[in-house]
């Protein structure tokens, strides 16, 4: 009984306000043209704020700053060890390269403080007092599947070292590793500006900078089926 | 740079196995396994699952005592150059995932690229190609066992024999460091050639008169596998025994062997 008496005192209310628009009849296309006029700015708020995010933030977020275990110093070393980048980074007799070197190397010349440098004792203390490796991040680190002979770019194609590596040798400090959240590559392989657009052959690593090079100097474009690079010159 | 490129030649890899020398003790699987980080599990007997390159079969004539005659034959991938790098895998992958390398005849296979159709194993008439249905999982410790030059492959996948190629861009690097463009015979052979006891097995540029590979399967002992099917295969078979030769194809009864290969000489 109750409900229904409810419903009739609602059904009453509402006549009344069915009553009123008649007074005030302007309202209505007033807040129609509101949103007309807002609409673009609104729209061009959300492109930039897009844009922003796409492009600014996400990058942010998609790459961990990782700081080297050492700061390393190359410009010093390539000037006291000399012989270039071979004078650490050394083919080995089976034409393997040995990459990064292993704490020996250093300790060649590192087994007592040789300078007068913090970074230099804390390594000493941390490291060659230990016989630890250094557990350095390799920028230029690649996927499991990916063979890369540094004797065919070197010994045979005759290539410096900076046209994939860039300056490197002339950085005073370690720069910051970056890791992809997501797929745990080093931030050099894709390149630092995420649309992928590189200016130069060292700014990024990705299978096409190799592909391109290699279709530009005609090696090993022997794949029957593409017509270009075979598979199995660079993957494994 | 690019004349001395020239210069090389291409390559045309291939392998002459002798069946009357195997004596089907399996060392080729077991070498090829572990050199390619070959997944298993648990339980094995189902042999229609397990991941195996080369896999060894059983042959028999088919007659009773004292006339039964055996032959076991290893099998890896044929490489079929088929006509001109059209090999059967190769000219179905939709995914450009297996491709025919004109300068090696290596048909390659890239686990990343490959999402799994398995259309290429329909193609394949060797059985050659194996797909994963599961991760490997590896006992502890085993991981640390495992060949780095070979990548491990993920479920979901088609997999098969790389005639160890990992090992050919290994010697190409020492090659290359010592300032030489060539690579030497004995530098590239695969696994399962240099584990067989007998020396079954032979590997090397079947284009290169200087390797023994190209006297051997100019043998007349030799034969391939299905090779009037025009895959053009380069895994030849040698065996002195008729009934070993007849098995390598459907041939009618009436039928001498030898066909397929008066066919592939015609067509060149």
């Amino acid at each position: 009984m109750s409900t229904v008496e409810e419903k009739s005192q609602e059904v009453t209310e509402e006549q009344p306000d069915d009553a009123t628009p008649v007074d005030p009849p302007e309202p209505p296309p007033a807040t129609e043209a509101e949103p007309k006029g807002g609409i673009l700015p609104a729209f061009l708020i959300g492109i930039v704020a897009s844009l922003i995010v796409g492009w600014v933030v996400f990058p942010q977020l998609l790459y961990s700053k990782k700081r080297q275990p050492v700061d390393f110093n190359h410009a010093i070393h390539v000037r006291e060890v000399g012989n270039d980048c071979a004078g650490c980074h050394y083919f080995r007799e089976d034409g393997t390269f040995s990459g990064i070197p292993k704490l020996d190397k250093c300790v060649e010349c590192h087994a007592e403080p040789i300078g007068i440098s913090r970074e230099e004792a804390d390594f000493i203390e941390k490291y060659v007092a230990t016989g630890t490796e250094v557990p350095w991040y390799v920028y230029a680190k690649q996927p499991p599947c990916v063979f890369f002979s540094h004797a065919a770019h070197i010994k045979m194609g005759h290539m410096e070292c900076a046209t994939c590596h860039g300056d490197i040798g002339e950085s005073e400090h370690a720069r910051v590793y970056q890791e992809n959240r997501i797929t745990g590559y080093s931030r050099d392989i894709w390149g630092h500006n995420i649309s992928g657009y590189t200016r130069h052959t060292w700014e990024s690593m990705k299978m096409a900078d190799c592909a391109r090079c290699h279709q530009k100097e005609n090696v090993h474009q022997s794949s029957v089926q593409t017509k270009k690079g075979a598979c199995f010159v660079c993957h494994k | 740079m690019k004349e001395e490129h020239r210069q090389d030649g291409p390559k045309k890899y291939g392998m002459v196995i002798d069946l009357d020398k195997c004596t089907g003790c399996g060392s080729c699987m077991v070498a090829c396994m572990s050199e390619n980080n070959a997944p298993f599990r648990e339980d094995e007997s189902d042999k229609l699952l397990s991941v195996a390159w080369l896999r060894l079969y059983k042959l028999t004539n088919g007659k009773p005592y004292p006339d039964t005659d055996v032959c076991y034959l290893p099998r890896p991938c044929m490489h079929c150059e088929g006509h001109n790098g059209h090999s059967p895998c190769v000219s179905v992958c939709p995914a450009t995932a297996t491709d025919y390398d004109s300068a090696t005849g290596i048909v390659s296979q890239i686990y990343t690229r490959c999402f799994g159709c398995r259309y290429c194993m329909a193609a394949c008439p060797y059985h050659a190609r194996v797909f994963n249905w599961w991760d490997p999982v590896w006992p502890d410790g085993m991981e640390k066992y495992l060949n780095p030059d070979v990548s491990v492959r993920m479920r979901g996948i088609v997999e098969k024999c790389s005639f160890c190629y990992h090992r050919l861009q290994r010697a190409k690097d020492k090659a290359y460091a010592e300032g030489r463009r060539e690579i030497r015979e004995d530098e590239y052979q695969t696994a399962c050639t240099q584990a067989c006891p007998a020396g079954a097995i032979t590997f090397g540029d079947l284009n290169n008169p200087k390797h023994a590979v190209y006297k051997l399967r100019k043998s007349p002992r030799a034969f391939r596998l299905l090779e009037r099917l025009g895959t053009n295969p380069k895994v030849y078979y040698l065996s002195s025994r008729e009934w070993v030769r007849r098995a390598g194809d459907n041939y009618l009864a009436d039928e001498a062997t030898g066909a397929g290969k008066h066919m592939a000489e015609h067509k060149g």
